[in-house]
């Protein structure tokens, strides 16, 4: 039972990073209908910023927000640069643009700072959270920093200006045009609020699967799992599919299939609600107009 | 116009074909080794093109049936004692099989969905390889070894031998993809990929043709899956990575997608430039890894941006500036007497 409890609670602490990234392959998704390959890597590259900053001797806390700023405007710039241009290209070539985007960052990265594989600071070091024995400080603080931007990001949509009129141009487009949205600058605005969750992602994950410049393919996909198991149009939905892909993946990889094949649970997720309830969860069923 | 680019065309498939079967007579060891790899990777790409160049369908997950090609072959040739030249059909029907089953559910996927589901497919495969239940056959992440085959009748060294069965498998391959993509198939296929909705109002069953091509595609991957495996003599679950899958769109994208002729370009692109990565990083050091994945990268959105068609849709641009300005040239010649053959130029 205590084992059990240590595996639910570790796989909760993962699954809060794979709900935010979940969350950020969603604010893409809803304003473009893609879904952004390149994402993990993007997160990767930030990461790994965060860590120089650190090494060069910034304290924790300020490197995270270095990071996070640099990676918004980040985003903002590569969707102007490069997304833009194919935004009335058939799927196909975006797809085959953020594939090319993901290798772009992986070689960067190993280009800049190496292939070995790197520990990574946390702040939530010392004794555990509440004399919680089932977590170490950082997963605890990895859930909280999880709930955090969550709570964030919907307070953001909810309650703020900016967040309505992006809401409305995702919905749609045309109509925001016309009250005076500018469109193309919420698009951009979402590509850099969605890099800079992903590098907060990445910076929780860090500490976890370690650094190295291909830490984050594996947790891309269980973010794709939980997207696609919550629903893709989701928010909601996805960021709770992304703690259920964390907590169903450690305890599949642990008592089921053992730790060494655990993407598998991740592809099995996404290929069973595909065939089953292609919508996930919590989405709306997709009506093409003919 | 048709008439003058179809006999280009042939003109050009002879002269590579004439070049492919002077290659291991001039060239020797490794070298026949890295063309034996160009031609294997190129009956990949062929089978990637039909799927997604002509149909439509995403997939970043082929390494997956490239692996099954090749764990098949291995397994059969090295633990039951099956020949290679049997080995290697029935480890390509079994993925024509896994490529039609996993087609079925990518029904239902639409495009990006089935993008989602072939790249969990693609970074999955090496754990599932791996995986402890199948050690006996698999032989976990040790791989299998497989004996090289050699020559009959010992006329030819065992790298002539093995390029020459490549060829000849690219060959009927492409020859069979050409007849495939030309003619009533391929039209369905490309009515699929632009108008679905319009395609199937006009009775193609989109439903057969999308998980047919789905497992032709695999089955393409698999041949090359399992002549790589004999080529190479050895299968290990690291060299069906993501990357393998990746370098594949690489390869169709760089040769042109919905292009046939292409994929030999794409396929020596992918083989060399890791080489030429290989060979730098001798005085680079390690960061040359990055190469690869760099020049990748670029391409991928240059070429999407700039060049959609790839290096074949160049090629057949080139010929076409050419073709038309030696075409006008023999029109004026020939005034009066010639209007047979111009309009046959047409």
């Amino acid at each position: 039972m205590n084992e059990f409890l240590h595996q639910l609670a570790s796989g909760l602490a993962l699954g809060g990073v794979y709900a935010i990234m979940a969350l950020a392959l969603v604010m893409i998704y809803q304003a473009t209908q893609l879904v952004n390959f390149a994402q993990g890597e993007m997160a990767m590259f930030s990461t790994y910023f965060a860590w120089k900053l650190m090494d060069m001797g910034w304290p924790y806390w300020r490197a995270f927000a270095a990071t996070v700023l640099i990676s918004f405007a980040g985003g903002v710039v590569i969707e102007r640069l490069v997304v833009r241009p194919f935004a009335k290209a058939p799927v196909l070539a975006s797809v085959i643009v953020f594939i090319g985007l993901a290798l772009i960052f992986n070689a960067l990265a190993g280009w800049l700072y190496g292939y070995s594989v790197t520990s990574f600071d946390t702040p939530f070091s010392g004794r555990p959270w509440f004399g919680n024995v089932y977590m170490s400080a950082h997963e605890s603080g990895a859930v909280a920093v999880s709930l955090c931007v969550l709570a964030l990001v919907y307070a953001f949509f909810r309650f703020t200006p900016l967040g309505l009129a992006m809401r409305a141009a995702a919905q749609n487009p045309v109509s925001s045009r016309l009250v005076g949205i500018r469109v193309g600058w919420m698009l951009a605005i979402g590509w850099g609020l969605a890099a800079a969750i992903g590098a907060i992602a990445g910076m929780m994950a860090a500490p976890i699967v370690y650094l190295d410049p291909n830490m984050m393919a594996g947790i891309l996909l269980y973010s794709f799992a939980g997207a696609v198991l919550g629903g893709i149009d989701s928010p909601f939905g996805a960021a709770l599919g992304g703690f259920a892909v964390g907590v169903l993946e450690n305890l599949v990889g642990a008592y089921a299939v053992g730790a060494e094949v655990k993407l598998s649970v991740a592809l099995a997720i996404i290929v069973g609600v595909l065939v089953w309830r292609p919508s996930g969860l919590f989405g709306r069923r997709l009506v093409a107009r003919v | 116009m048709s008439g003058s680019s179809g006999s280009q065309r042939f003109a050009a498939t002879l002269a590579v074909l004439a070049c492919a079967l002077a290659f291991p007579f001039l060239a020797s060891g490794y070298h026949l080794y890295q063309g034996a790899q160009v031609l294997i990777l190129a009956i990949a790409l062929l089978g990637l093109n039909l799927l997604t160049g002509f149909n439509g369908q995403i997939s970043l997950g082929h390494g997956a049936f490239f692996a099954i090609g090749g764990y098949g072959a291995a397994i059969l040739t090295a633990k039951f004692g099956v020949p290679y030249w049997a080995a290697i059909p029935i480890a390509s029907l079994v993925c024509f099989g896994a490529g039609f089953l996993f087609g079925f559910p990518a029904l239902r996927f639409g495009g990006l969905y089935l993008a989602l589901a072939t790249f969990a497919l693609a970074v999955a495969t090496p754990q599932i390889l791996s995986y402890k239940g199948f050690d006996a056959w698999t032989g976990g992440s040790q791989g299998v070894l497989l004996a090289k085959p050699h020559a009959p009748f010992g006329l030819l060294n065992a790298d002539q031998w093995i390029y020459l069965v490549c060829l000849l498998c690219a060959a009927a391959l492409y020859w069979a993809a050409r007849n495939l993509a030309t003619g009533r198939i391929g039209r369905a296929l490309i009515a699929i990929r632009d108008q679905p909705i319009a395609a199937e109002t006009m009775g193609v069953n989109a439903a057969l043709y999308k998980t047919t091509c789905f497992g032709v595609s695999a089955l393409y991957a698999g041949v090359a899956g399992g002549l790589s495996a004999i080529a190479v003599g050895f299968v290990s679950p690291e060299s069906f990575g993501l990357s393998l899958s990746l370098s594949f769109l690489v390869g169709i994208v760089v040769g042109g997608l919905a292009s046939l002729g292409g994929v030999l370009f794409g396929a020596l692109f992918i083989e060399f430039v890791p080489n030429l990565a290989d060979q730098l990083s001798v005085n680079f050091g390690e960061s040359a890894k990055a190469l690869p994945g760099a020049i990748y990268g670029l391409l991928l959105i240059l070429l999407m941006a700039a060049m959609p068609t790839g290096v074949a849709g160049a090629l057949r641009a080139v010929a076409r500036v050419f073709g038309r300005g030696f075409a006008s040239r023999r029109q004026s010649g020939i005034e009066g007497g010639g209007a047979a053959s111009a309009s046959r130029e047409m």
